[in-house]
């Protein structure tokens, strides 16, 4: 591979600091994809293109009719962040899910941060993901968001910001694992001495966060992976996690609540289950709770979990803190209940609500990226610079029409890294997405999750819109 | 177990082991008809029957002809018995199971579907001989040996076990059922070197001819069916088969033989007995047909209640159907 022509661009580049001029902690690593012959890199590209779709770790594309199932594209050319700037990233990690759990845990029950008015009352009555049913609750040790996944980007000054936060059912550590199994397979002897932070104890941390859920008095609870089924386009990763953890696979239809208590049917009979890595969104997880139409869930399952039958992570109801109006004020949560300055910054947002706000956004529509408060995946988006003029003409009568629905950020020159493209190497535009495990102590995957927007130019890393992914190294 | 997971095993080895019985079907017909005259309908159109899909071909092409038949029976998707439709079907229980069933297994799987959905994109000049479906053969063999070669020996092996041996009892009785009385319908031919070409054809379709010859030496109808019904040591035969299918079944409640502790072992433990107590001169007596016919519907009724005594999801507290739609 030949990096002499490699252009940086007015990006920041997550390898060369300046064209031919790799990065400290990714010098060992160009030298040696350097040192590769000629064509050797996309040969064992396509190698291990080919090992993904053997090995059926595919995604199921929704619309899309006949060939669903696709591999998520992978690039072999990893992702290097020095591990003095990582135990930053790792700190702030920590800082934001402790907060954000103490956040949880107030608004469903003192609300004092509303009370002292640091967030207005309305911006948490108003969204779609509060949910009623929670209010009161008391997850076991006070945990609502064990699993987390926080996107994170780089700017063109190469500072870090949160871009998201995704405490629902955050999916792709699955891909983490499995591209680095690739990694390995492909370039041993690169690995060897680079000295790369391992990621394959995640599904024990895993393990672990959820049989934390359990009563200590339980000797071997048994826990499971509650997933949507074979159709779910993230059905892989809960297949996989689940054979990780040794732990059942379950779909609703398997489990029953019978006196209080969730039960497995099995071939001998009906056997209890003590808690659930649910992937199943709380609007379907209980009809009896929530949506009434669904067919995914398990009837009578929270008022198991309000017993403490069950456990359950994450918690219903942790999407209210990822609403992307609460997103806005997350640095104040942190000053509220911490006391502390935020370590990672936020994305400055423009909340359309407010009419100041609105009015900018409205009159900047070509320079912002305007997102819907309740999506995710990268749906509900409007890219504005990308966009054309009936595009944007659209998305202001729908800001118009529902203000307390959207957010805008100005749009960010995201960092780019190296990429194989049919003729060599050229930079493309990526987000991280770390992993954050809450139990008896919070713990960050290192490294995470680098996901890469594989069309020239384009921004949007999303699987679902033409994102691939990439391993993430700390050095 | 979870009842979802035995199912999905259960008919993950199923669908494999039809897809196999289905390219020895076709490709023994195929053999044999460079052999034998008579036009072609006559050879094809059993083919169809002993799918049990005899309606749905016909309300889609106009005659039993070779070329309709091969195409119906391995890549048309409409046909849920095509060699394509159960190594799909097969793919997606063992994604079920895909936690439980090893790497190996998984991966030889998802292959050979691979090769098999590459492969029907190019269907309409596909040449499909011998050689085509050998391969599909082998690939469940070898998804076979791989199951015995790497999973253990607890219940969700013996899932697998029960539906392959169950699947390959039926197949065999439909084989044998066809062949004698769809191919050989007339007197005519009883005694003439196509007599021996045929029987010697559904020794060929079940891999028995060679251990058939050690055996018997001669080729006679009611030889050739004794060896098939009822040896218990042939693994095509179909005592061997639900001797094989009744010890696993009994293995996964620990039910001693001669005891049953629910209706599935019961109907199956029944069905072993009056094999054991059979003999080959009593079948022709009541004639073949007839015989196989009895015995089709009896397995067919021991699939029904194992599947109600063990995977069904019977609704506890309200309706609560398995299966996702997002």
């Amino acid at each position: 591979m030949d990096f002499s022509r490699y252009e940086v661009g007015d990006f920041f580049d997550e390898l060369f600091e300046a064209p031919g001029r790799p990065r400290p902690a990714a010098r060992l690593l160009v030298e040696r994809l350097q040192a590769l012959p000629e064509g050797e890199l996309e040969y064992r590209q396509q190698a291990a293109e080919q090992a993904l779709l053997k090995a059926g770790i595919t995604f199921n594309v929704y619309g899309a009719e006949g060939g669903t199932e696709r591999i998520f594209p992978f690039d072999l050319v990893p992702r290097v962040i020095a591990s003095e700037e990582w135990e930053v990233i790792e700190k702030g990690l920590k800082q934001r899910i402790y907060a954000l759990n103490l956040f949880l845990d107030d608004i469903y029950h003192d609300r004092k941060i509303l009370k002292d008015r640091v967030i207005p009352a309305e911006v948490i009555t108003s969204a779609a993901s509060f949910r009623k049913a929670c209010v009161g609750l008391n997850p076991p040790k006070g945990i609502w968001c064990h699993v987390t996944g926080t996107d994170l980007v780089r700017d063109r000054d190469g500072v870090f910001y949160v871009l998201e936060d995704n405490l629902r059912c955050p999916s792709g550590v699955s891909y983490v694992l499995e591209n680095r199994q690739v990694m390995k397979r492909t370039f041993p002897k690169i690995f060897e001495v680079c000295n790369v932070r391992p990621v394959n104890d995640y599904a024990s941390h895993l393990l672990e966060t959820i049989e934390y859920l359990c009563p200590a008095a339980l000797d071997a609870p048994r826990v499971g992976v509650l997933t949507p089924g074979i159709y779910n386009s993230a059905y892989f990763e809960h297949s996989f996690l689940a054979k990780q953890m040794g732990a059942e696979l379950v779909e609703g239809g398997d489990l029953v609540v019978v006196d209080g208590w969730v039960m497995m049917r099995t071939t001998r009979g009906l056997e209890r289950i003590d808690a659930l890595y649910r992937r199943i969104d709380d609007d379907f997880i209980d009809p009896l709770a929530f949506r009434p139409d669904s067919l995914l869930g398990v009837p009578g399952i929270m008022e198991a979990y309000r017993k403490g039958r069950i456990g359950l992570a994450n918690a219903p109801g942790t999407g209210i803190a990822d609403d992307k109006v609460v997103y806005a004020y997350v640095p104040e949560i942190i000053r509220y209940y911490l006391a502390e300055e935020p370590i990672i910054p936020n994305v400055p947002t423009y909340l359309c609500w407010r009419d100041d706000d609105r009015r900018y956004v409205l009159d900047h529509l070509d320079q912002l990226v305007v997102k819907a408060a309740n999506e995710s995946g990268g749906y509900g988006m409007l890219v504005g610079p990308h966009a054309s003029e009936a595009e944007r003409k659209e998305f202001a009568a729908r800001i118009t029409a529902s203000p307390r629905n959207y957010i805008a950020q100005p749009t960010l020159a995201l960092s780019r890294t190296p990429t194989i493209v049919s003729d060599g190497c050229e930079g493309r535009h990526v987000d991280l997405r770390p992993y954050i495990l809450y139990g008896k102590e919070i713990y960050v995957m290192p490294g995470g999750l680098t996901r890469v927007a594989l069309k020239k130019g384009s921004l949007v890393v999303n699987s679902s819109q033409g994102g691939g992914s990439k391993d993430t190294w700390i050095v | 177990m979870l009842s979802r997971l035995a199912d999905a095993l259960y008919w993950m080895s199923r669908y494999m082991e039809r897809a196999e019985n289905v390219a020895r079907f076709l490709d023994v017909t195929l053999h044999m008809s460079l052999d034998v005259p008579g036009s072609s309908t006559e050879q094809w159109e059993p083919l169809v029957t002993a799918s049990g899909d005899h309606q749905l071909f016909a309300e889609q092409y106009p005659s039993f002809d070779e070329a309709s038949v091969v195409r119906f029976l391995t890549f048309d998707a409409a046909n849920p018995n095509s060699i394509f439709s159960c190594v799909a079907k097969a793919r997606e229980n063992a994604r079920i199971a895909r936690q439980f069933i090893t790497l190996e297994m998984w991966e030889q799987l998802n292959e050979h579907y691979l090769l098999l959905k590459d492969l029907e994109r190019q269907k309409d000049t596909l040449d499909l001989s011998h050689d085509f479906y050998t391969d599909v053969m082998m690939a469940s063999q070898l998804f076979q040996g791989i199951t015995d070669a790497t999973m253990s020996r607890g219940e969700g092996w013996h899932w697998c076990r029960v539906g392959r041996k169950l699947e390959r009892a039926d197949k065999t009785s439909r084989l044998l059922d066809v062949k004698y009385y769809r191919i050989l319908p007339s007197e005519s031919y009883t005694g003439t070197p196509y007599d021996d070409i045929l029987w010697a054809a559904v020794l060929r379709s079940t891999s028995a001819f060679e251990m058939y010859r050690k055996q018997y030496h001669q080729i006679t109808p009611q030889r050739v069916s004794r060896f098939l019904i009822l040896d218990r040591e042939f693994p095509r035969a179909i005592q061997h088969c639900v001797i094989a299918a009744d010890e696993s079944l009994r293995a996964i409640n620990s039910t001693p033989t001669g005891f049953f502790h629910n209706p599935a072992e019961k109907t199956l433990g029944r069905l072993r007995a009056e094999l054991a107590y059979t003999e080959v001169e009593e079948i022709f007596a009541s004639g073949l047909h007839e015989f196989l016919d009895r015995f089709q519907v009896d397995l067919n009724n021991a699939g029904v209640v194992i599947s109600e005594t063990y995977f069904a999801l019977h609704p506890l507290s309200g309706d609560n159907p398995s299966g996702a739609s997002q």
